[in-house]
């Protein structure tokens, strides 16, 4: 029946590729590249995750782009100047910016892609990113009706003028996220949402999307008109989406993909004992963490919240159940953060009985004991690793406080529904920088972060430190103020950090120009495959 | 025939719109929505998602609307898969799934019949005994075992098939053979034991003394007496196999719609989960009617009235 | 378990050798169907003993043992231990009873709801029998998968929400075969005898409808259970089963599943159960369904 018809289809598919793989020149350079998502979109205005990121991330490029390290460099801006009080950035294009359908790239193109983003009608998830940006709250919030409150303009087709809100140290770095990419405006108000299927699009990055087969590959192939094209070494990127990751691992050994980027954790022992040249971790920008509802008794009593932080012995937890590289947390900003010293937990360094006596103390004093455990419930989001790590919190807490905890795991949609609405006891969560500076951190623990800030943490002192630096245009003076606000944070403990992630990437000895990076960014643009 | 069957289908539409109907406000009723997940929103844009779909209208006013879309064959757009509609990821995926488990179905009929006819006519004979053990394990061992240990044995240790992936003829036989495996162990005992009982009627017994021969009455009056239970069975089996297995497809990476009817309601993708509840209920429908029609063919007794 | 539901009706009508017996006779004189009885008596005594035997608690974490180097089976852990250090045999056990609980647990409530509903649909007839068949209709019509996940996450995870809310879908088949029983039985004379005589329909139903019914009940039972069972390890293979600390055999071998190339006890012991407790519960359902159904010998 069917299947039969599609033979024959496929058969024939297979001949006019062989015959039009013949007429292209022999050598094209293919690299299949594990990916362990389906991408919502491949509009970069509507996409929030790691795995889009790395599809958009070829197709697309900002004003500011990315070396294979990670560091910010000149994209599709060839320079800038910065007003003296670091509120007017000013912009000019290269010559040779161009789509891929050999249309210029012009600051036009950019402002409209800026008000795009952040029109409510876009409803683009992450366009807060951008709200350094004069009025782009405003706008984007409904505040203000016109997209004219907007400080983004092109001066003439090769200048773009920025104005920020606040002197923003961070602004560059952050540019090179994708939420600041432009789009074809033209495309854009020819297509409106179709502008992303592989018949319409343009991009403006090393690579232009062909073809897109839901939950199996997105395929792209190297964009002729990009400036840097003719260092581009690999031809077409085939992204496998595979969200499984022992899947992912197969397909890596069996040698279907040459890049993977997760591993199972638990077989990282093994991993490293068969193929160590593969095995890539690298510390990453993200805290993994507790967070504590402190509207609920008994943890609107920092001792409680103290006691619990106390007793778990982070380094079990890091190298017995992870084992990956993972650091033990003891800071909520996490380390390699530009220009930033985090502000440790005073305990950091106190040996493990030590700070179980003091735990101790403290939950005797809230009037909690052996004959009167404290009982909650801790919640997670199912997960392999998240439940590991519950379970053997929950025990250590058992061990040396009697704590009862009672595990309860749902599907991530309840989990953080539940976080934001601060319905649960204890529960745990994770944060990765969306760019590279404490900030990104440290707002989850304002008052007016209302929601996200799921503890519902509520510290004068840490508010008004955290107002005073995003007013600070120096950056030792600015970080100095959130280090202050950290330590006050860390001394509340509404969230309790666990560990810093580490990235994980399955990499072949084959794919080479691959570099470790703490954003765990890798173009495809920096890579090639030896033969 | 004609008639009952056009009479059926027309009995199938307000069905239809009941399952649309309790589909719609269970999946609405459910904690959570398509924007809560691990990347939290700002209250300001979900607010402005919510308004894009139309969320913030009365549940009621949003079901006309929904109603009066699918009439024109509108499933709306995904919200999860932002650059597809429901109609596009559906149209995308289930000629897929419909390969595969068509193939699977098809195995499971052909070697299912077969065997459980071979081991009825052997009946407690070595031949019986090992079929229904072969059949039993491919019972007792959940397919999220079968699928890695396929991958890993073929896939990885021989490198004989691909691991995962779509595309080519290779790289479907594993996902095929994981699939068929349960459905031709249940096929094939369905098949023994009516075959069993069909064998000791009277009228099988009348057509042996009459002297027809053997194959003659096996296969023109028995096995078609026996196979009713198992066309009942591969009405509901059918429309669950070839709209995909969610297993199956996340461990071999293909892109059927089998996995939208598990993550489509994780993420709350409203329009998502509606269209496959829609495209499902109609399917099983459908071979509820082929059922019955095949059922007239197969045994004489049975009259559309 | 068996041996129960078919003893007690065979007490209630007074006629010399009944139906009953002489099934029970049969079901006795079928060696495979005995031995597979008496295994999964045994097994479901070993999982409910042996916890209490164990030095080992469930939720036991053995710090020492968390490295998968560690983990394999030893003289302290005989079927090692788990990602977490804890024993894996006690698990085995603890999840045998959640699984074995599931699955009987969830057939009686399918058991109730599907005799209920498809003997009265049946008995009443006309309009009401019409209504309440376009409800299964409609019910069977539904992706299951559906219903499942749209109950866990109405009912949190509770885990007897968990057995109630699959029960809750399984009663279709039940209600059908019920139902066209009943149609067969209501014509009957000693029914009709029954309504002259002045007897309610509830009674009707209980006294004389129910238990002519219970022959494809029993059948249909006994091979549910082993459905229900692997169905619960598919829901937790999707990570919607139990919560931690209970486990069920389910949630062992869809963790072990992930680790069988490195640490195969995680897969095997639990698949080893799981696979015997089928097995041993499709050979009774037969045995069952031979001996109440006496044209097959």
């Amino acid at each position: 029946m069917g299947s039969f018809h599609r033979t024959l289809t496929g058969l024939g598919l297979a001949a006019v590729l062989a015959i039009a793989s013949a007429v292209t020149a022999g050598a094209e350079v293919v690299f299949h590249r594990g990916n362990d998502g389906e991408p919502e979109s491949v509009d970069p205005h509507k996409v929030s995750g790691t795995w889009e990121n790395r599809v958009v991330g070829d197709m697309f490029e900002g004003l500011v782009t990315e070396n294979a390290k990670a560091e910010p460099i000149p994209g599709q801006a060839e320079s800038w100047t910065i007003s003296d009080d670091g509120l007017v950035y000013t912009f000019t294009l290269r010559e040779d910016a161009r789509w891929s359908n050999s249309e210029p790239v012009t600051a036009h193109d950019f402002e409209f892609a800026f008000k795009r983003i952040l029109a409510p009608a876009t409803a683009a998830k992450y366009a807060t990113l951008l709200y350094p940006i004069k009025g782009a709250e405003a706008y984007n919030s409904g505040a203000a009706e016109s997209a004219d409150v907007v400080g983004a303009r092109a001066l003439d087709d090769r200048t773009l003028e920025v104005i920020l809100e606040n002197p923003t140290p961070y602004f560059i770095t952050q540019l090179k996220h994708y939420t600041a990419y432009p789009v074809p405006r033209d495309l854009v108000e020819e297509h409106g949402d179709q502008w992303t299927k592989a018949e319409n699009i343009a991009s403006n990055g090393p690579y232009r999307m062909v073809e897109w087969v839901p939950n199996s590959t997105i395929t792209l192939v190297k964009n002729d008109q990009y400036h840097d094209a003719d260092n581009v070494a690999i031809d077409r990127v085939v992204f496998h989406q595979i969200e499984d990751r022992s899947e992912g691992l197969k397909r890596f050994r069996a040698g279907e993909i040459l890049m993977y980027p997760e591993f199972p954790v638990r077989q990282y022992g093994w991993l490293q004992e068969n193929m160590p040249d593969k095995v890539r971790t690298s510390p990453y920008l993200g805290i993994y963490y507790y967070t504590v509802n402190t509207l609920r008794e008994p943890f609107d009593n920092p001792a409680v919240r103290r006691a619990l932080s106390l007793v778990i012995d982070r380094a079990i937890i890091t190298d017995k159940i992870m084992g990956t590289g993972e650091v033990p947390a003891y800071s909520f900003v996490p380390l390699g953060a530009l220009n930033y010293e985090p502000a440790y937990a005073d305990f950091k360094d106190t040996p493990m009985a030590d700070r179980i006596a003091e735990a101790q103390a403290l939950m005797a004093e809230a009037g909690y004991g052996p004959d009167n455990p404290l009982r909650f419930t801790l919640s997670y989001n199912t997960s392999e690793n998240h439940r590991q790590v519950a379970i053997a919190i929950s025990a250590m807490w058992k061990q040396a406080l009697g704590v009862e905890a009672e595990l309860y795991n749902s599907e991530v949609a309840v989990h953080y529904n539940d976080l934001q609405n601060e319905n649960y006891d204890v529960g745990r969560a994770g944060w990765i920088g969306d760019y590279n500076d404490a900030q990104n951190f440290l707002f989850k623990g304002e008052s007016r972060t209302a929601k996200l800030n799921y503890p519902r943490y509520s510290n004068a002192e840490f508010d008004a430190l955290m107002r005073q630096a995003g007013e600070t245009i120096d950056l030792e003076a600015r970080a100095e103020l959130m280090h202050q606000a950290e330590a006050i944070m860390m001394a509340d403990m509404p969230y309790i950090p666990i560990y810093y992630y580490i990235s994980r990437n399955l990499v072949s000895p084959q794919l080479q120009g691959f570099e470790d990076n703490i954003e765990d960014i890798h173009r495809t643009r920096w890579m090639s495959i030896a033969e | 025939m004609l008639s009952y069957a056009v009479r059926r289908l027309l009995t199938a539409i307000p069905t239809l719109f009941v399952i649309i109907a309790v589909a719609f406000f269970m999946m609405r009723a459910a904690p959570g929505g398509p924007f809560d997940g691990e990347r939290q929103l700002p209250e300001a844009i979900e607010r402005n998602l919510r308004a894009h779909y139309h969320l913030d209208e009365p549940l009621v006013m949003q079901f006309g609307r929904y109603l009066g879309n699918i009439l024109q064959g509108d499933f709306g757009p995904s919200f999860k898969y932002r650059d597809f509609t429901v109609n596009e990821l559906l149209e995308a995926g289930f000629p897929v799934s419909l390969q595969i488990g068509g193939t699977a179905i098809l195995l499971a009929v052909l070697i299912g019949t077969t065997a459980g006819a071979i081991a009825a006519l052997r009946q407690n004979s070595a031949i019986d005994y090992s079929v229904m053990a072969v059949a039993m394990t491919g019972i007792t061992i959940p397919n999220f075992v079968v699928a890695p240990f396929l991958t890993l044995v073929l896939g990885v240790y021989l490198s004989v098939l691909p691991v995962g992936g779509w595309g080519s003829l290779q790289q479907a036989i594993l996902p095929t053979v994981a699939l068929a495996l349960p459905q031709i162990a249940y096929v094939s005992r369905l098949t023994r034991a009516s075959m069993i009982e069909v064998l000791h009627t009277n009228y099988i017994r009348t057509a042996r003394a009459k002297g027809l021969p053997e194959h003659v009455t096996i296969t023109r009056h028995a096995l078609k007496a026996a196979l009713l239970p198992v066309v009942s069975y591969l009405g509901p089996a059918t429309a669950a196999v070839i709209t995909g297995s969610v297993v199956i497809e996340t461990i071999f990476g293909i892109p059927g719609i089998g996995r939208y009817f598990v993550q489509a309601a994780l993420n709350r993708d409203y329009t998502l989960v509606m269209g496959v509840v829609v495209l499902y209920a109609s399917l099983i429908i459908l071979l509820n009617l082929c059922v019955d029609l095949i059922y007239g063919y197969l045994d004489p007794k049975v009259r559309y009235d | 378990m068996t041996a129960d539901s078919l003893s007690a009706p065979a007490a209630a009508p007074v006629r010399g050798r009944s139906l009953w017996d002489d099934a029970l006779r049969r079901l006795l004189r079928n060696r495979a169907a005995v031995t597979a009885a008496v295994t999964l008596l045994m097994l479901a005594a070993v999982c409910l003993i042996g916890p209490l035997l164990s030095p080992h608690a469930i939720d036991q974490v053995y710090w020492d043992r968390l490295s998968l180097d560690a983990a394999a089976p030893s003289w302290d852990h005989w079927f090692g231990n788990d990602a977490n250090g804890r024993d894996l045999m006690v698990r085995v056990f603890y999840g045998g009873q959640i699984s074995l609980m599931v699955g009987l647990t969830a057939t009686f409530v399918a058991l109730i709801i599907g005799v209920t509903w498809g003997a009265t649909a049946g008995f009443m007839g006309g309009q009401v029998d019409n209504i309440m068949m376009r409800i299964v209709d409609v019910m069977y019509s539904l992706p299951f998968m559906f219903f499942v996940i749209l109950l866990m996450v109405f009912f949190g995870r509770n885990i007897f929400l968990i057995f109630v809310a699959i029960g809750a879908v399984e009663w279709l088949d039940m209600a059908r075969i019920v139902r066209g029983q009943t149609l067969s039985l209501k014509r009957r004379e000693f029914i009709e005898a029954a309504r002259a005589a002045g007897v309610g329909t509830a009674t009707i139903i209980r006294r004389h409808i129910l238990p002519n019914t219970l022959g494809p009940v029993v059948v249909y039972t006994t091979l549910a259970v082993p459905k229900v069972i692997l169905l619960e390890s598919f829901i937790s293979f999707l990570g919607l089963g139990v919560q931690e600390p209970l486990t069920s055999w389910g949630v062992l071998i869809s963790e072990g599943a992930k680790e069988m190339e490195t640490a195969p006890w995680m897969l095997i012991w639990p698949a080893i159960f799981l696979a015997i407790s089928l097995f041993c519960l499709n050979f009774v359902g037969d045995g069952v369904r031979d001996a109440l159904d006496p044209r097959d010998r």
